[in-house]
């Protein structure tokens, strides 16, 4: 068995069958960056109907379609198969491990979420289309109301679920049980520590959105009554198992981004992390609060005052552990020897702009505020700030950081710039408008607006496509890396970087610490 | 020391002026940017959380960004610098969770008795139902003197301004055919609910939103102390026409009200005469259009081609007797968008749509129903 | 034959590259398409026209259930070849066990639900508390207890006559699972699963001790009582959901007592036949192929867990359907 054959594969048989985590971390970020060009080209659909008032490019049913596409896709197709890429590709190389604990489960996680967003999509092509009713497909909208497409679209979340659960259980028997020896937990970069939190939040909450969907499909079509008031049952059941799974599911978003910035701010600070303790604990503070603030999204469902109370003081609190995050952050960088190549860039673009969407985020925790600001513009802005600029900015930061490690050649600088600053113009002219309609009093999710609200709303359509066309020039930039960047040798590619990824020649071999490295005292291995 | 204060306020002020400036606007009365204050006491108490936590967050976000941004510029790696080892410290961790702690217990006091304002239950002057349906909102009114009045508001803005064939009109997509009238002064006491998916009732400046919960009753208070015209919108996703479900509340004096309600109650006896009579061809053509454009447009199209719900042009069931034509407009089609319109339109208005489906469109059955058709079709259950 | 190299660790065994994943993803996404397609021709379809649901789901299913078949019997190989390191065998621990965690998190979304409107959405419904004082207009006459022997639109006389657009019709059981409405308490199946799944529990650790003194007799002994305890299981519980349908009125139209009495004891069920079919296959493996000794039966074990798991979700279930 001795004798592994140093390189892949070759052919088409190389992806399909390979159970190398390079590869399978490869196809995981092809697969979400093109699920993110999907769901952003479903976004413009919207931004060019709201444009301006009136009905111009869709019917209004069509939509609502985008709307929940673009939601359902960006969260399940793009940003959470992306970071399980990031994870696969440097889980092993930073924990000093050969791969993935479990290699060809690791191959099915990912081969079965190809065919479940194909499902997804093909909906849209049913009859009655595809599922309208909003990415948090409420019950009985989604049930008792939903075109038969609503079928198809219950299974893919049951195989998205499922890809996440093996994908999560990879990543915690790899983190628990693979460590090179004397990688102790307290020595681990953030980035794997932030994964393995994630990887819990998601084993934990995936069955009960699988439960939700389960629960779903008996209602439509085998005559059962959990949402519905006339069997016994209460349509806002339906929330409270839904946002017991979504909220933790906000988190899973943003902790891998969160790793990653705790790994590039150091880097480019050539400075340690600051805190990384407490980056632990508040990670897992945070991890642990995501479970107890579910209705903060249903303040307006007529909760008894007891729970409105507990809710508001429980989600408040996630500013504290979130804040100590930022200003380690801050520290990291106080008297360092800071340099702003592009994933710096992307990463301070990150603290400001999440910072912003996690400031909205507290002011929504307010329970009586939110019952104005509640299924408003506000809200939209507020996500878009921490999941774009939080978790698409930080993965796109995490992409300029290491693909020179992987691929041994480097970007293109200019070109990395010009794509930070029109993303940041870009971003902020399509979203800081939406708090100010969204405050005037405009409801998500409607498909033509008041007279009042035109202005800001073309400036965001303007913005978004400015965003859309810089997120080309990326994609632009990374083919053009991979084809013919300029070659990189140096181990480190970066010279303020840190930890074992950073020990292996570039390109990465194919397969890295078959021999695992011995970390000692005196090796960095967080920053 | 003096040095660094300097640059600190120099580069706080850029964010500073900025920031000011905008929250200057926002501060305005009639904002199209920010909240309003509205025109009830607990608007104003929402309003006036909103602007403190603002403001908190505001200030925050100085402190932090302007140490950040101190960083970036004086700590930079072209400036020659050498980089500092230091990487913890527990002091200024345990500051740094308790500061912001309590920042977060003052934000929590106006918060919770906020709250507890809104959740006031004494007896209210004037209890409403309000329910959701797809799409357009009902009223009834459930106290003594407002008994058996109750009617729909349906979406007055006409296609053509929503295909952008006609100008759009100043409260585009915020007007109904029959507001809400309330009387100022006076705690109202909403009853929401919903008949077929959630819906939500939403006035910005009342401070009201609720959701409309199939099968089950909210209860929400408002009172208004300025007569106007208040208008908001559906704020929970319903369907196709979410964003065409517009609310439009008249605050008027106790004496108009008196009388709107009397004008109402007098309208209902009115219908009941009308139920008896028979009409002519013409005036139910006429009736029934304007039936049919705020009730059946949405789904059947403005020329009855069909969209959501099948063609009324030609369709099997509106050329052929009139027996199936009533039950699917009286009882719907059930497990489909198809409602019952039996219980939302008075016989009169069900006989004119019925009567003009079956003649307009080129359908032309020549055939007349009357309100006593209906009437005895629904008997006939 | 463990592959030793030079240093002092066992090799990592990394599969080189693998058809299974492929192969387990179609047979699986052809399952589900067909699947799908059933539940629409029998809701929304035309039920007259030709539809090859069937055939598809079926083919898929029992592809997916060959492919996971040759998974497992490549594993064991490799095992059997000496591949395993003990840290590998570690990893299928950890697998396993988060596993059996992510189902526990699936049964507490329906006992969620239980929970929620037994104690809060239900006493709404009847008008109960601050947030439901107003509900009598919708469901006037409606009393909340449980089992819920009447839903609120049975209260208020049908669907016809309910509030709302009508989006079904509920019916409720004239006859509850719960103790008081059985004759006799030896009648009451519930009592009998009950010592059935606890009594299996024991004779799997039984099996368990016989495997660890490596007495293969006794554990094959055991094994067998412990798969017959669960067909019995099996047996009883198809017995139970006969009643309930045919003469107790129980269906999974019946409100949401009969909803929840059938997702929790369905799903539980579902996952017991599973169980009982990873011992089973244990057993053939130890009686047919001779496989486990005394230190490596990682097979045996897995199923072993996942069987006490149900077992406990099944304590859960008697405590809160039958008798609470
Ligand atoms: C990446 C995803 C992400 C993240 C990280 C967050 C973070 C937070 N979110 Fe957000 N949220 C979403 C994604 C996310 N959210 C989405 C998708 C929705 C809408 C779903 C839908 O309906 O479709 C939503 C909606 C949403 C609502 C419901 C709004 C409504 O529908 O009415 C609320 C209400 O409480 C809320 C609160 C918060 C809070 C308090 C945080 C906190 O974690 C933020 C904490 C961070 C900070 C506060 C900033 C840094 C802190 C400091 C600098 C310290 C000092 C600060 C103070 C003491 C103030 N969010
Ligand atoms: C991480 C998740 C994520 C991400 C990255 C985004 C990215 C974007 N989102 Fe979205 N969004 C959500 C998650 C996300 N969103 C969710 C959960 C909702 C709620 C859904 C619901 O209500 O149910 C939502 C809702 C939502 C709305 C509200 C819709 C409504 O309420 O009706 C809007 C409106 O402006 C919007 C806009 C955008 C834009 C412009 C981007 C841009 O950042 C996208 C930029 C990317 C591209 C544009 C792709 C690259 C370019 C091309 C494919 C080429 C074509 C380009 C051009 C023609 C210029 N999003
Ligand atoms: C919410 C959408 C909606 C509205 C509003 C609506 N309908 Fe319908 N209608 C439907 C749908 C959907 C069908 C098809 C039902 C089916 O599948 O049989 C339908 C079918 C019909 C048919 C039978 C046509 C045929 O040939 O099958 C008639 C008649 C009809 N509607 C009358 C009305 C009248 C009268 C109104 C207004 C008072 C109205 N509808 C408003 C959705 C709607
Ligand atoms: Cu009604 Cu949205
Ligand atoms: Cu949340």
């Amino acid at each position: 068995m001795g004798d592994h054959h140093h390189g892949p594969a070759k052919g088409i048989g190389r992806w399909l069958f390979t159970t190398n985590h390079k590869d399978i971390g490869t196809m995981y970020l092809w697969f979400s960056f093109a699920m993110f060009l999907l769901g952003g080209f479903f976004a413009m659909v919207i931004r060019a109907e709201l444009f301006q008032p009136g009905m111009q490019l869709v019917e209004p049913a069509f939509f609502n379609q985008m709307t929940t596409l673009h939601g359902l896709i960006m969260v399940f197709g793009a940003i959470m198969p992306s970071f399980v890429g990031l994870a696969n590709w440097l889980i092993p190389m930073m924990i000093g491990a050969p791969d993935m604990a479990l290699p060809r489960m690791n191959n099915w996680s990912f081969w079965i979420l190809p065919p479940a967003f194909l499902l997804l999509a093909s909906t849209l092509f049913m009859e009655g289309g595809a599922p309208a009713f909003g990415w948090t497909f409420y019950a009985p909208l989604s049930t008792t109301y939903a075109p038969p497409s609503v079928t198809f679209f219950i299974f893919s979340i049951h195989v998205l679920g499922l890809s996440s659960i093996m994908g999560s259980i990879n990543i915690i028997a790899t983190v628990m049980n693979m460590r090179a020896p004397g990688m102790t937990y307290m020595k681990m970069p953030l980035f794997v520590w932030t994964c393995l939190i994630t990887a819990f939040l998601l084993v934990a909450v995936m069955p009960v959105l699988a439960g939700a969907v389960t629960m779903m499909l008996m209602d439509i079509h085998f005559g059962t009554s959990f949402f519905s008031a006339a069997g016994g049952g209460d349509p806002v059941l339906f929330q409270h198992i839904f946002w017991f799974f979504g909220h933790p599911e906000v988190y899973i978003i943003i902790l891998p981004a969160f790793g990653v910035v705790s790994q590039i701010i150091p880097a480019f600070s050539r400075k340690p992390l600051f805190g990384y303790d407490s980056m632990v604990y508040a990670t897992s503070s945070i991890a642990f609060l995501s479970f107890i603030v579910w209705a903060h999204h249903m303040y307006t469902v007529g909760m008894p005052i007891a729970g409105e109370l507990f809710f508001m003081y429980a989600t408040m609190l996630i500013a504290v552990p979130t804040g100590v995050k930022v200003f380690n952050w801050i520290t990291t960088m106080w008297r360092g020897a800071l340099s702003f190549e592009t994933p710096m860039l992307f990463c301070l673009g990150f603290l400001v702009l999440f910072t912003l969407g996690g400031f909205t985020g507290l002011m929504l925790s307010i329970a009586p505020a939110d019952f104005q600001y509640h299924d408003s513009y506000f809200v939209v802005a507020h996500f878009h700030y921490v999941m774009v600029a939080g978790a698409v900015f930080s993965m796109t930061a995490a992409i300029y950081f290491w693909l020179p490690k992987w691929c041994g050649r480097m970007y293109n600088e200019a070109m990395g710039k010009t794509h930070f600053w029109i993303s940041f113009i870009g971003f902020n002219l399509t979203f800081f408008p939406q708090h100010f309609v969204g405050l005037a009093g405009m409801p998500r999710r409607i498909p033509d607006y008041a007279l009042q609200f035109a202005d800001f709303n073309m400036m965001s359509s303007i913005g978004a496509f400015i965003y859309g066309a810089s997120q080309l020039l990326f994609l632009y930039n990374v083919i053009a890396t991979i084809v013919a960047g300029e070659p990189v040798s140096d181990e480190k590619v970066w010279d303020g970087a840190e930890g074992l990824e950073w020990t292996v020649p570039t390109p990465a071999p194919y397969h890295t610490f078959e021999e695992p490295p011995r970390v000692g005292p005196g090796v960095h291995a967080h920053g | 020391m003096v040095f660094i204060a300097k640059q600190l306020c120099k580069l706080a002020l850029g964010p500073v002026l900025l920031l000011m400036s905008v929250i200057a606007v926002a501060a305005g009365d009639e904002s199209s940017i920010n909240m309003s204050p509205g025109v009830t006491e607990v608007g104003r108490q929402i309003y006036n959380l909103h602007m403190i936590i603002l403001w908190i967050c505001v200030v925050i976000g100085i402190v932090v960004f302007s140490v950040m941004f101190y960083s970036i510029i004086y700590h930079r790696k072209s400036r020659g610098v050498t980089p500092a080892t230091f990487h913890e410290s527990t002091k200024v961790e345990i500051a740094w969770t308790v500061v912001p702690f309590v920042i977060l217990v003052v934000m929590a006091v106006p918060a919770t008795t906020t709250l507890l304002d809104i959740y006031d239950n004494d007896e209210a002057d004037l209890d409403v139902i309000v329910t959701g349906y797809q799409w357009k909102w009902k009223y009834e009114y459930i106290n003594d003197e407002g008994e058996n009045v109750s009617f729909f508001s349906n979406l007055r803005t006409p296609q053509s301004e929503i295909y952008n064939t006609a100008k759009k009109g100043k409260n585009y997509l915020l007007e109904v055919d029959e507001p809400l009238v309330l009387p100022v002064d006076t705690k109202v006491r909403f009853l929401i609910t919903a008949n077929d998916v959630l819906h939500s009732w939403w006035v910005p400046q009342l401070a009201v939103k609720r959701d409309a919960i199939p099968g089950f009753i909210n209860e929400v208070t408002t009172r208004t102390s300025i007569e106007g015209t208040y208008r908001g919108q559906c704020a929970e996703l319903c369907g196709k026409s979410h964003g065409f479900m517009p609310i439009v509340v008249n605050v008027v004096s106790q004496e108009e009200y008196t009388e709107w309600l009397g004008e109402k109650q007098a309208e209902a006896t009115e219908i009941k005469d009308l139920m008896a009579q028979t009409f002519s061809l013409d005036d139910l053509m006429e009736r029934g259009k304007a039936v049919y454009d705020s009730n059946c447009l949405a789904c059947h199209g403005a020329n009855g081609e069909g969209g959501l719900g099948n063609a009324i042009a030609g369709s099997p069931i509106a050329t052929g007797p009139v027996g199936p034509h009533l039950e699917v407009s009286i009882n719907g089609v059930p497990g489909t968008a198809m409602q019952a319109f039996g219980e939302q339109l008075n016989d009169v208005d069900m006989a004119a749509v019925v009567t003009y489906q079956r003649n307009g469109f080129g359908n032309n059955m020549g055939d007349l129903v009357q309100p006593i058709d209906v009437y005895n079709h629904k008997k006939g259950q | 034959m463990t592959t030793q190299t030079s240093t002092e660790y066992e090799k990592y065994y990394v599969p080189e590259k693998s058809r299974l994943a492929v192969c387990a993803t179609i047979g699986l996404m052809l399952s589900i398409f067909g699947a799908a397609s059933i539940m629409n021709d029998m809701t929304f379809g035309d039920p007259d026209e030709q539809t090859y649901s069937w055939p598809i789901f079926l083919f898929g299913l029992f592809f997916f259930m060959a492919v996971l078949f040759g998974w497992f019997r490549t594993a064991i190989k490799e095992n059997i070849a000496g591949m395993n390191s003990a840290q590998l065998k570690k990893s299928y621990v950890l697998g396993m066990f988060w596993f059996i965690f992510s189902e526990v998190m699936f049964f507490f979304a329906f006992f969620g639900a239980l929970f929620y409107v037994r104690m809060l959405a239900g006493p709404w419904l009847a008008g109960e508390g601050e947030a439901g004082r107003m509900n009598g207009l919708l469901w006037d006459g409606f009393e909340f207890a449980w089992p819920m022997m009447q839903t609120p639109q049975e209260a208020v006389g049908g669907a016809a006559a309910q509030p709302l657009a009508n989006n079904g019709s509920y019916t409720s059981a004239h006859t509850s699972m719960a103790f008081r409405d059985a004759e006799f308490w030896w009648k009451w199946l519930p009592l009998w699963n009950t010592l059935i799944l606890l009594t299996s529990s024991l004779t799997c650790h039984f099996a368990h001790t016989g495997i660890l003194e490596g007495d293969k007799k006794k554990f094959n002994k055991w094994l067998t009582v412990t798969v017959a305890l669960g067909i019995v299981f099996l047996g009883l519980q198809a017995l139970e959901y006969y009643e309930a349908y045919a003469h107790f009125g129980l269906t999974l139209n019946a409100g949401i007592y009969g909803s929840t009495f059938f997702m929790l004891t369905g799903f539980h069920g579902f996952h017991v036949l599973m169980g009982m079919t990873l011992l089973l296959i244990q057993l053939l493996r130890s009686v047919m192929g001779g496989h486990f000794t005394a230190d490596d039966h990682f097979g045996f074990e897995a199923s072993s867990w996942y069987w006490h798991f149900v077992d406990v979700v099944w304590v859960f279930l008697f405590l809160f359907v039958y008798i609470l």
